[in-house]
């Protein structure tokens, strides 16, 4: 019994711990770079990161928008795949500061 | 005997000038005399045809022509003052394109060849929105003018005073059996007369020459159109009798319509009165002048602008409308062309809705010449904006009236306090630039390249030049500061327009040594990216910087949306939507059509020795392509 659990740990822990890497793959397939860029960083839709907002108002959101979006429910992104693209999010670093690129100071 | 004033039919002419003709069709056949007489030499002759082209020429045929009517036409260009003529190659018109590379030298106008005549309309659309005056084109009245009709409708929505030409034969019996057919019609006009300002059919070169001037005329009264004129074949090549009077009217252009001075007065009491008024000013400004009259009336009021050509730096310049908009007790719309979706949007979810953003009590005054031509079929006009103020003229004829009224109306009190309203909207654009510095960083150092480094880049080489953006639109960084800085898109956002509204555009900047520069989008090149070559031939300096997202962007999106909504896969929007599987290696396109080649570049590091290779070229009086695959938007 205890054998099964030890072995059976790390699938558990596994299946609860968000992916960023299946969440920055699932980013482009289901669609969200097209309007949020493939780095979330936004473009035609809002950015989403670096620092998104708390996954509740995001998953909010995502299900039911106010704006333009179009919803993506359950039936088409689980819950566990939002979990996924939120850690890819999250996983974003924070871009340069404006001062250092001399270009955009001109 | 010819009419008075009027063409000599062809065979009329021969019947008349020469027996020996005569003699020669009575002695053939009829279909074979027809054939002889109309000989145009394009299709592939008949049999008894070619005996005649092979046979001896009776020596009294009369087989030249020292003057066809198509001098003529060309006479009434030249007055007209055109600069060059866009074409593709066609049959219909063949004495006119002779006319003007020969009898006319090839200048003023000047033939520019085209690949399509979508692209020789287009590029009309761009010249005149940088030279503020027509380029002419000639076509096809059915096949031409089937290629050129979007364009068209880009120029009427956009109110592009394009000059087209339409080579028809509207004699029936003067048309060789076959492609001339094909190629005529009796009322070409007709398919894009829903989406043009006005068109006429001459029938004799007196009546060209009116209509001719005419058409100019009227193309360039406000609200601005694309005018057609049919040049009937048999009026271009019969030659002109010597006892034909002709003459070519005198050109006066129409001073603009003014807005009524008493509604320009109630206007001004709002605009002086309101504390939060909002000038949206979309295609107020047509000209430098224009320009400079904008930005007076928004000083005396220091009243905040949104949209349109009004310098970018200017404090008063500010972005992020719909917060103005919500804010707002007045807002002015100058020849706004959708001034209900300016104050109102339409949610695009399946149960659509309307959310107003103005608060309630908000005024609203329009001030548009776009009721002066206004047709039914083609939805160009947008959903109807309630006004409190609706003046039917042009704003920029307008402004200086209405700016003088401001003044009669201030007083110091009520200065003092603008001039407060001034400061602050002076550190809310501040704070807008700084923003968009910021905005900018975020993925500056991503593959594919983020459109906002794109455009830091392309800043960087283009500031210190006089230059031009004649396509796409320019970042809120970069110093827009005068009229021609920006040229704007198709009127009716047909996609294909932008490839060769840029070489037009950049055709028009030549002459002034300007540095024309277009963002250009995949999709929209591969309508028509013969203006590659168009511009390579006529050396057309023009640094193209392709926003390559690889995809038909916009509709990947729409696609998506459906895909989302019906909710049974949402993995498939590329599919008829991406550009991929290949990619298109536009810099070999571009190489291939004689202009200078870089890309695909992916790494933003690349980016910038890139632009300052095409610069070179472009500096020296030639065109350059920088492929720049981007991140979809």
């Amino acid at each position: 019994m205890r054998l099964l659990i030890l072995t059976a740990l790390p699938f558990i822990l596994a299946a609860q711990t968000p992916s960023a890497q299946n969440g920055k793959k699932i980013f482009d397939s289901y669609g969200c770079y097209q309007c949020h860029d493939h780095d979330g960083h936004g473009g035609a839709g809002a950015r989403l990161a670096p620092n998104p907002i708390p996954f509740e108002a995001f998953s909010k959101y995502v299900r039911q928008p106010a704006g333009e979006m179009p919803p993506y429910t359950k039936k088409v992104v689980s819950d566990a795949e939002l979990a996924d693209i939120y850690a890819y999010l999250q996983s974003m670093p924070k871009p340069p500061a404006a001062k250092s690129i001399p270009i955009l100071n001109h | 005997m010819p009419k008075p004033g009027n063409k000599v039919p062809r065979r009329g002419f021969l019947k008349g000038a020469a027996a020996g003709a005569a003699a020669f069709a009575a002695g053939s056949k009829p279909a074979a005399a027809q054939q002889a007489v109309n000989r145009r030499g394009v299709t592939v002759p008949s049999a008894s045809a070619l005996v005649d082209e092979t046979g001896p020429v009776s020596s009294a045929e009369v087989m030249t022509a020292d003057r066809p009517g198509s001098d003529f036409m060309v006479d009434v260009l030249k007055s007209l003052g055109f600069e060059y003529i866009c074409a593709n190659p066609g049959s219909s018109f063949r004495a006119l394109h002779e006319s003007i590379i020969n009898y006319g030298g090839n200048k003023a106008p000047e033939l520019i060849t085209c690949c399509h005549e979508e692209q020789s309309v287009a590029m009309a659309d761009g010249y005149a929105k940088i030279e503020g005056k027509p380029l002419a084109v000639m076509a096809h009245s059915t096949v031409g003018l089937q290629h050129a009709s979007m364009a068209i409708y880009n120029a009427y929505a956009g109110r592009s005073p394009a000059y087209i030409i339409l080579g028809n034969t509207i004699d029936a019996t003067a048309r060789r059996p076959g492609v001339e057919w094909y190629h005529s019609a009796q009322d070409a006009v007709a398919m894009v007369r829903d989406y043009s300002k006005w068109d006429d059919l001459p029938i004799s070169l007196p009546h060209f020459a009116e209509s001719a001037v005419r058409a100019y005329q009227v193309a360039l009264t406000p609200p601005y159109g694309p005018v057609l004129l049919v040049a009937d074949s048999d009026l271009q090549e019969t030659p002109i009798t010597s006892d034909l009077k002709l003459r070519i009217p005198k050109l006066t252009l129409s001073s603009p319509p003014a807005g009524d001075m008493a509604a320009v007065s109630e206007v001004a009491k709002l605009l002086v009165a309101a504390e939060n008024p909002v000038i949206l000013a979309d295609r107020a400004v047509r000209t430098a002048e224009g320009m400079k009259l904008l930005v007076e009336l928004a000083e005396v009021l220091q009243a905040p602008v949104v949209g349109g050509k009004f310098p970018s730096h200017h404090p008063l310049n500010q972005a992020g409308g719909r917060g103005l908009i919500g804010n707002a007790d007045l807002i002015v719309g100058m020849e706004v062309p959708d001034l209900w979706g300016s104050i109102n949007t339409v949610r695009d979810q399946l149960h659509r809705s309307v959310q107003t953003f103005t608060k309630p009590g908000a005024k609203v005054v329009s001030i548009s010449a776009a009721n002066l031509d206004i047709k039914s079929n083609y939805q160009s006009f947008q959903r109807y904006p309630e006004t409190d103020i609706s003046i039917a003229a042009d704003a920029e004829a307008t402004l200086p009236y209405l700016i003088e009224a401001c003044k009669r109306l201030m007083t110091a009190d009520r200065k003092r306090a603008l001039d407060e309203r001034g400061k602050k909207l002076a550190a809310a654009h501040e704070q807008g630039m700084e923003r968009a510095r910021t905005e900018a960083t975020y993925g500056w150092d991503s593959s594919p390249i983020s459109t906002a480094r794109l455009s830091a880049e392309i800043w960087d080489v283009i500031r210190d030049k006089d230059w031009s953006l004649v396509g796409g639109a320019p970042s809120r960084l970069w110093n827009v500061d005068t009229v021609y800085r920006t040229a704007g898109g198709g009127g009716a956002a047909g996609v294909g327009y932008s490839a060769p509204g840029s070489v037009g555009a950049a055709l028009a900047n030549r002459k002034y040594g300007r540095f024309s520069v277009a963002i250009q989008n995949d999709g929209d090149l591969m309508y028509a990216p013969g203006a590659l070559w168009t511009a390579a031939h006529h050396r057309i300096p023009l640094m193209s910087v392709m926003n390559n997202n690889r995809a038909y962007h916009q509709e990947v999106m729409h696609i998506q949306r459906m895909a989302n909504r019906h909710q049974r896969g949402i993995t498939n929007a590329g599919i008829g939507t991406t550009i991929t599987d290949p990619n298109i290696d536009y810099a070999t396109i571009a190489r291939g059509m004689g202009v200078h080649g870089e890309g695909p570049i992916t790494d933003p590091k690349d980016l910038a020795p890139a632009l300052r290779r095409a610069m070179e070229v472009v500096m020296r009086g030639e065109p350059a392509l920088v492929d720049v695959v981007t991140q979809p938007r």
